[in-house]
């Protein structure tokens, strides 16, 4: 070419670009995760649904309900917390979709993907953060719930075991939040939709009463969900609640390998959709 | 044609290119958005995208981000092809699109850092860059501000900063000073070429003639997905026109005698009567101070004596037979006084 083009291809090229590796993918995801913690420092009023909520649904169900809902052998209040801690954590699909769809309608998710960085890192980092979020709602509701009398009673061990079950059911439903996030167009639409689904699901199970009463096809309905596997599952290895009842649905009778399974099996349907849909989402 | 290069950096270094676009063409179902566009930028230099709204402007940035995937063609930056090697690319560019792309629960450092953590740079260099990147950008004192309560000015060169976080050697700006007013879209054209002076390669976006006549080397015309023009903003305006004499008379009575007297001294005069206007061919400055001293002479007044080039805006009228700009500006913008390049002088006598 030119001279002038020969001289600027050897002109110092600004301060030597390439003296830096592209960033592990652990430290994309954590990179993604402090940003969402920083976001709740700016607005601390997203962690409402998780502080001011649950404890509000704890002390309502507890002494609105209490009263009325009788469990033989059992404390109402005991019986009733692995219920809402189960919905609090179904919730956390909520959380990854309202927050993905939000990133998604920016400009911000464009500069992420110009970077060098895996595209699966803003999902990861998302669902972490969502796990997070949940976990201070289970904990702000154990307090709760230890302050009006629930215990555990069957030792470390089991205990743990609930725990890590809730958290495994939180993953499940993360998928379900990406699928969301990214299939809706807006904050509102992911709302709208997941209030009119997730909510009732989380009604329709025995997270605030017993399945018993139900009329025959919504008590079948009720016992297969989901949500009330996880639920028998916590109260039988915490002790808050009796085994079920011989003639329920088979689920509640395994009711820790029915939520494994469930759990595998919403994952294995979900995910794959999930990563299509976002894959979909961010190409053009 | 595209995928016969075997050694895309070594190419690029020996051309000096570091933009390459070889017949880009990106379909969405019927509607064709960029048609077989092929453009070069030299290591360096500044090339303005030209074109109005829906052009393929935007389109074509990102397919040369990595960001869409182009139907056919490619593209190479700072040497790697953008389909093959899109990891490399993003490693060697910077990219501030048209809508904000930073984080608006975060401050501006905060915003910093994180980029700088997805680049994989060290924490301790990232502060460091994070400080001059502010202090260059005059947004020192509204580092550890939060973006929402930044003005538009403020938020777009904090935009420019992130992008630079990482030192590209090239750098894409979608519409960088939309929406900006004049003083703040000044300022950010100062430090633009201040990046340029220090080896960065430019590619931007405008819809503004001004901003490219200003800042490119080299402009490409888009219309409709394709290229209807390129050249150095010189070219261009040369491509549409000579340069004309215009004379306003202040009386219309002395219209008729000052056609007389331009006509002795300039083969063509065109009268607009209304206007109390005349307009000649000129061949540049000499011409215009020619006809400037004879009516000095004579007893005819004038009002204005120019000399007018034709502006970008011309030149996108002849070219595409409509105007680049948004009708009656978006912006009370520095375009809407008389074009630049109009040099005037009284001649009240």
């Amino acid at each position: 070419m030119t001279d002038s083009a020969v001289q600027q291809a050897t002109r110092v090229a600004p301060a030597a670009p390439h003296d830096f590796q592209p960033p592990g993918f652990v430290r994309q995801v954590t990179t993604m995760v402090w940003r969402s913690l920083k976001h709740i420092k700016r607005q601390p009023e997203m962690l409402t649904d998780v502080t001011i909520q649950p404890v509000m649904f704890v002390l309502l169900f507890a002494f609105v309900f209490g009263g009325s809902i009788v469990i033989p052998g059992f404390i109402y209040r005991e019986w009733l917390m692995p219920g809402i801690m189960a919905q609090t954590m179904a919730f956390s699909a909520f959380i990854v979709a309202i927050g993905l769809n939000m990133d998604l309608g920016k400009g911000i998710i464009d500069r992420f993907r110009s970077l060098p960085i895996s595209r699966g890192s803003v999902l990861v980092g998302r669902s972490i953060y969502s796990i997070i979020h949940s976990s201070i709602g289970i904990f702000v509701m154990s307090v709760t719930g230890l302050a009006i009398g629930w215990r555990i009673h069957n030792g470390v061990g089991k205990a743990l075991l609930a725990f890590g079950l809730l958290l495994l059911f939180g993953f499940a439903m993360i998928w379900v939040g990406i699928l969301v996030g990214s299939s809706m167009r807006s904050p509102e639409a992911v709302n709208g939709l997941m209030f009119t689904t997730i909510f009732p699901i989380t009604f329709l199970a025995n997270t605030f009463a017993p399945t018993v009463g139900m009329a025959s096809w919504l008590r079948t309905l009720a016992e297969w969900n989901p949500i009330s596997a996880l639920v028998q599952a916590m109260r039988e290895l915490w002790g808050n609640g009796p085994a079920a009842l011989p003639d329920a649905a088979l689920p509640l009778h395994y009711p820790v390998l029915t939520t494994v399974l469930w759990s595998v099996a919403i994952t294995a349907v979900v995910a794959p959709l999930a990563v299509r849909a976002f894959i979909r989402r961010t190409t053009d | 044609m595209t995928l016969t290069s075997t050694a895309p950096s070594g190419r690029a270094r020996s051309s000096g290119a570091a933009i390459e676009a070889e017949h880009l063409v990106k379909r969405f179902g019927d509607m064709t958005a960029v048609d077989d566009v092929s453009f070069t930028v030299p290591q360096g230099t500044v090339l303005g995208l030209l074109g109005p709204n829906g052009a393929g402007k935007t389109t074509t940035v990102r397919m040369m981000t990595t960001l869409s995937e182009p139907t056919s063609g490619t593209a190479r930056v700072a040497g790697h092809d953008v389909v093959r090697e899109p990891e490399a690319v993003r490693r060697s560019m910077g990219l501030t699109g048209q809508a904000a792309t930073v984080d608006e629960l975060l401050t501006g450092r905060e915003n910093l850092r994180l980029m700088g953590s997805l680049y994989g740079l060290p924490k301790a260099a990232i502060r460091q860059l994070s400080d001059e990147l502010l202090e260059r950008f005059s947004l020192t004192d509204a580092g550890d501000k939060v973006i929402k309560d930044y003005s538009g000015g403020m938020r777009r060169r904090l935009d420019l900063a992130v992008s630079l976080i990482a030192t590209p050697p090239v750098l894409f700006l979608d519409e960088p000073t939309t929406g900006l007013d004049p003083r703040s879209r000044v300022e950010l054209w100062e430090v633009l070429r201040s990046l340029v002076r220090d080896g960065t390669t430019l590619l931007l976006t405008t819809q503004y003639l001004e901003e490219a006549d200003q800042l490119a080397d080299r402009i490409v015309v888009i219309d409709h997905g394709r290229i209807i023009a390129q050249g150095t903003p010189l070219e261009l305006k040369d491509q549409s026109g000579k340069a004309a004499i215009v004379l306003t008379v202040s009386h219309a009575d002395q219209l008729e005698a000052a056609r007389a007297l331009l006509a002795s001294h300039v083969p063509e005069v065109h009268v607009d009567v209304a206007a109390r206007q005349l307009t000649a061919p000129a061949d540049g400055l000499s011409d215009m101070t020619r006809v400037a001293t004879v009516f000095e002479r004579s007893e005819i007044v004038l009002d204005d004596l120019g000399l007018q080039r034709p502006s970008l805006d011309d030149v996108f009228l002849s070219l595409t037979g409509h105007r680049a700009e948004p009708p009656a500006g978006a912006t009370a913008d520095t375009t809407s006084s008389p074009s630049p390049s109009t040099q005037s002088e009284e001649s009240q006598s």
